[in-house]
């Protein structure tokens, strides 16, 4: 990482404490720092179960290229007290080259920490806070942070303007403190110095959330119902205001089967709808999902996976709820999956997936997690892109008009409510073209191979999956073990091995014919996912006739998957 | 979208669909339907800008036996896509439909937060205290000794009064009406659709089949002795005391409904944007 | 699966006596004068009272039919039309251009329209002896709705188009008793069925 004397690309440090001590703020504060300085960053974060007081802890990376993973070690941790911090200590690898600051009235830094290797600079952060009036030790951290990893004051400063608008003597406070951590920064000296940062150039800082909500918003959605659940809520959160302004609303209902029927209602109603939800509410709406698929009503659900089964660890990412997607509704019921691989892509996949939605009449599902979801990023301002949603509307007083009509593409015009001449009941008992009942096997036959022709009838572009590098061996991974694995694989390219990169965005329908010709030629696939039982690697083997030689490394949650343990295993596969 | 201009002197035929029900000859709901094309006509909206949501059961196949749009859903789910729908298209008359087992029972907790939630629609239930479709299971409304297959000594439960949980959990305006008068019950729906917020209308609809001693509902019912109130604790009374069978408006309150802003956008939606900008 | 033919259900067809022919009943001519508002109310309330009484026979033919009962089909649709031309009669006799528009004339409060027969009273079994029971009933209400008005305080055209029609009803009640003699008497147990229901959703 080090680009020689000219400071680090990337640097990666932590900031704990418990409850009160204002960790996340300072975290979010030295983020926002790094950007105003130029720089691109990823901030993720960890707490205790408590509601309130738990131990917590802002992990960022910051770096002179945009960030999709996070590192493999954290060269700083700066604590504020030790108090239960240790639980952290697998979320936060450290080694010989670290440097750990503690403030020497809570204590020596615990055992697992220090085993590392890593180098221990006491700092009495709470001492340098007290004789500031209104001063607190978060703060002090917060210059401590910005010296060591070399970020101009000014940049600190108009982070903690922006941060703490009110000004007058909070402001002058929280500064003097700033400018105290950083003078403690030069005195324990320290070889973290970001290398300069590159040309400015339009950038965002944004949650994977919120991308994803906003995606869904460009993509035309207007209504949304959904029941609270970590990690979804914070889209939500964003949503309610959001939607106010655009002229849509969010309506919270009381469970995730409200919710999606809610939206499937508002839908059938004519208004792009969305839900946002985890595992434990998917669960819940897979039978009204059915609905939208049989009564064909597009709709959109994010799915903010975190680590099942059951509540299972509800702060924390998995890949897991990908069987649940595709195969959990009874009967053949085609419908969209499709599964963001960046914090930026929840953004523009979102988006598709609303207008997919929308085009097709059928629900689609995004699969996002916890790791996108929850983390907070610098990033490129994304491209607009035109993606929004249409659908086919039926005309007014239209002739013999037939909702489930056989056409070509499988697509009909929806008549939408308050439109003359064409009423007609949407259903979710099997139908004839008009929409009523049917149990005849001429009739399920045909709308069973409509529904699977919609799917078939469009082109999905270039933009069903990532492909990079060309070589015999083939990486296959999805969503946010990208970001992580095209780290490793880079570093896999420096050590002389060459391959290609594939991350599936469109997960269903299926691209056989697409995914045949990315693997032209490839002997050898590496198939890398965030799961225990390997359901990306049943999903490759179910859906697609592939010819080369699987091999499988997967880990399950909680932790975000690591460039280095990759890394490892890309170059012992390689040389197998 | 603005609420459609009235359209007056439709005939209640006009909102009858040709698909055939298939409902037993005497059931209750071929009634309810005819009433709700009755209340209709006389509340002069057009088909096309009424739509009809239901569940699933019996009852709940009445949508396609209209010419409104309609909303067959799943198994006890009406009220969430009615809720859905209404919010996002207030321009539009909507009513849910359905059984006791579809709104009570695997649906009870729509139930519960539709009339908390006081959206502007109507909810009807076809009440024939049984699980009709499934062929004869007790619901929630049935009677402790009613026995049947699935219960043989019958279900010693006592039965869960919908009117007074109606009101506890704030619908706007209850309502019973029975099957055996179409034109009371139209009248009913039309006053429950008038009513601003949730209205609820209870309908005694016997189901011939299951429940074929449902056939003298029609001798045991009787109008409410008393006007309707907007008293709630007096509407409390009068429901936790009242045999079942009194007909006609029980309660009609005074609640806001519930109605976000739609449709009027403040802003474009790149400005949404301006708070993501470094 | 060899094709069998569904055993025919044993009641007669179900063909009216010739008697029972309905002839419009040639009343006294309507006043001289333009009709009073009361007497032009009461005959929008007949007319719609007719017209209810059909809809429902109507209603009644079709729910025969889906349940493959078309004898009863075919003896409610005959029962419709007799109501549809005494719907007709009044409309002609009016001189109305077109039917009025039924604004809330069908909201018998609490009550339904005198002539219309009682929908729950239907069975998918039953037989065209009970069919011509139900339309029995519903000619007597229409019977005493009628009566009932010569004794209350209407202006005395009103009363003495309400005898006439009292007199026209009784007349069908005794034509439906005659029809009656027709069929036979359901047996005990006509509504057995020895499979059970189906259930479908
Ligand atoms: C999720 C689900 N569970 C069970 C059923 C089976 N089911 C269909 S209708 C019904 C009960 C209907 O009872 P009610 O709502 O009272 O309607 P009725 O038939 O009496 O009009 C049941 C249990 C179903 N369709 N879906
Ligand atoms: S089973 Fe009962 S509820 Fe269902 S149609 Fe027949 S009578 Fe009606
Ligand atoms: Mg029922």
């Amino acid at each position: 990482m080090t680009g020689e004397g000219k400071g680090l690309d990337s640097v990666s440090i932590a900031l704990a404490g418990s409850g009160g001590a204002g960790v996340m703020t300072a975290g979010n504060m030295l983020l926002e720092a790094a950007a105003q300085a130029g720089y691109y960053g990823l901030m993720t974060r960890s707490s205790g179960p408590q509601i309130r007081g738990g131990e917590a802890a802002a992990m960022l990376r910051v770096a002179t290229t945009p960030c999709d993973s996070v590192d493999d070690r954290y060269q700083v941790l700066v604590a504020i007290d030790w108090g239960n911090v240790a639980r952290f200590a697998a979320e936060l690898p450290l080694d010989a080259a670290s440097l750990i600051v503690g403030d020497p009235a809570h204590g020596e830094p615990p055992e697992v920490f220090l085993k590392s290797g890593a180098r221990h600079a006491p700092v009495t952060l709470k001492d340098i806070a007290k004789k500031i009036t209104g001063g607190w030790p978060n703060m002090v951290a917060l210059g401590l942070l910005g010296g060591i990893i070399g970020l101009p004051y000014a940049a600190l400063r108009a982070a903690v303007e922006r941060s703490l608008k009110k000004g007058g003597g909070a402001l002058a406070a929280s500064l003097a403190a700033v400018q105290a951590g950083a003078a403690e920064a030069a005195r324990i000296g320290s070889s973290y110095a970001l290398a300069p940062a590159p040309a400015r150039t339009a950038r965002w800082l944004i949650t994977g959330n919120q991308a994803a909500g906003y995606g869904a918003i460009r993509g035309g959605v207007r209504f949304v119902a959904a029941y609270p659940i970590t990690p979804a809520t914070e889209l939500l959160e964003w949503m309610a205001p959001s939607l106010e302004r655009v002229g849509g609303t969010l309506v919270q209902a009381e469970d995730e089967l409200a919710s999606i029927n809610m939206i499937l209602g508002a839908s059938y109603g004519g208004v792009p709808s969305l839900t946002a939800t985890s595992g434990p509410g998917l669960s819940l709406m897979i039978e009204a999902l059915g609905l939208g698929v049989a009564a064909e009503i597009p709709i959109v659900v994010v799915d903010v996976m975190r680590t099942g089964p059951s509540t299972g660890i509800a702060t924390k990412t998995e890949q897991a709820d990908l069987n649940l997607a595709m195969y959990g509704m009874h009967g053949d019921a085609p419908h969209l999956v499709l599964a963001p691989n960046s914090v930026a892509d929840c953004l523009r996949t979102t988006q598709w997936a609303t207008h997919l939605a929308e085009t097709l009449q059928v629900p689609a599902i995004v699969l996002s997690d916890q790791f996108f979801g929850q983390a907070r990023a610098v990033l490129e301002r994304p491209e607009t892109v035109a993606f929004a949603g249409e659908r086919l509307r039926a005309a007014p007083n239209a002739a013999d008009y037939k909702r489930y009509a056989l056409t070509e593409s499988g697509v009909s015009p929806m008549a939408i409510p308050g439109t003359a001449g064409i009423t007609y009941t949407a259903d979710g008992l099997e139908h004839a073209e008009r929409g009523t009942p049917s149990s005849l096997a001429s009739d399920h036959l045909a709308q069973l191979e409509k529904r699977a022709r919609k799917l078939a009838s469009i082109d999905y572009g270039e933009d069903w999956a990532d492909l990079e590098g060309e070589g015999e061996l083939a990486v296959i991974t999805w969503g946010s073990c990208t970001g992580a694995v095209r780290e490793a694989f880079s570093r896999a390219r420096s050590d002389g091995i060459t391959g290609r990169l594939l991350s599936l965005r469109l997960l269903s329908p299926a691209q056989p014919e697409k995914l045949r010709r990315a693997l032209a030629g490839v002997t050898r696939a590496l198939v890398i996912e965030q799961s225990f039982g390997g359901q990306f690697l049943r999903y490759l083997r179910g859906e697609y006739d592939l010819d080369c030689e699987l091999t499988s490394f997967r880990k399950p949650g909680p932790l975000p998957a690591r460039p280095d343990e990759i890394h490892r295993r890309i170059l012992d596969w390689s040389r197998a | 979208m603005n609420a459609p201009a009235p359209a007056a002197g439709l005939k209640p035929q006009l909102f009858k669909s040709d698909v055939k029900p298939v409902w037993c000859p005497g059931c209750g709901d071929y009634t309810v339907l005819s009433s709700v094309t009755k209340a209709l006509a006389a509340l002069e909206v057009r088909p096309e800008n009424v739509a009809v949501v239901s569940g699933i059961g019996c009852s709940s196949r009445i949508p396609a036996y209209t010419t409104c749009y309609g909303f067959h859903g799943v198994h006890g789910r009406a009220l969430a896509a009615a809720t859905g729908l209404k919010v996002a298209r207030p321009d539009l008359t909507v009513l849910a439909m359905g059984g006791d087992g579809d709104g009570y029972s695997i649906g009870g907790n729509h139930f519960l937060h539709a009339c908390r939630r006081n959206v502007d629609l109507t909810y009807i239930v076809m009440d024939n205290r049984v699980y009709g479709m499934t062929k004869g299971q007790p619901s929630p409304t049935t009677e402790p000794d009613w026995d049947s297959k699935l219960a043989p000594h019958g279900t010693g439960l006592r039965e869960f009064h919908p009117l007074v949980i109606a009101l506890a959990s704030g619908a706007n305006f209850i309502a019973r009406a029975t099957s055996s008068d179409p034109n009371g019950t139209a009248d009913l729906i039309a006053q429950a659709v008038r009513h601003p917020g949730f209205s609820f209308v209870e309908v005694l609809s016997p189901c011939v089949t299951f429940r074929p001693e449902q056939r003298n509902w029609k001798e045991m019912v009787h109008p409410a002795p008393v006007a309707p109130t907007d008293d709630a604790a007096r509407a409390a009374r009068r429901l936790m005391t009242d045999d079942g069978f009194n007909i006609g408006v029980l309660y009609a309150g005074h609640r806001k409904p519930y109605r976000p802003e739609m449709g009027r956008p403040a802003a474009e939606v790149a400005e949404l944007e301006t708070e993501f900008i470094l | 699966m060899t094709a069998k033919k569904k055993p025919a259900r044993k009641t007669k067809r179900a063909t009216p006596a010739r008697k029972t022919a309905v002839r419009a009943v040639k009343r006294a001519a309507k006043p001289a004068r333009a009709p009073s508002a009361a007497y032009a109310d009461f005959m929008v309330q007949a007319y719609a009272m007719e017209n209810d009484a059909r809809d429902r026979y109507t209603e009644f033919a079709e729910q025969m039919d889906m349940h493959n009962n078309p004898d009863v089909a075919r003896l409610f649709r005959k029962l419709a039309r007799i109501e549809g031309l005494h719907a007709e009669t009044i409309v002609r006799e009016m001189g109305w251009s077109k039917p009025p528009a039924r604004t809330e004339a069908w909201m018998w409060r609490h009550s339904e329209a005198p002539e219309s027969a009682a929908p729950g009273d239907l069975h998918y079994l039953m037989q065209p002896y009970q069919a011509l029971e139900l339309a029995l009933e519903s000619e007597r209400r229409a019977v005493s709705f009628f009566s009932g008005m010569t004794h209350s305080t209407a202006p005395v055209e009103v009363k003495r188009i309400a005898r006439e029609m009292a007199a026209e009803e009784r007349e069908h009640v005794r034509l439906i008793r005659e029809w009656l003699k027709k069929f036979p008497k359901p047996e005990r147990g006509w509504d057995q069925d020895p499979d059970p229901p189906q259930q479908s959703d």
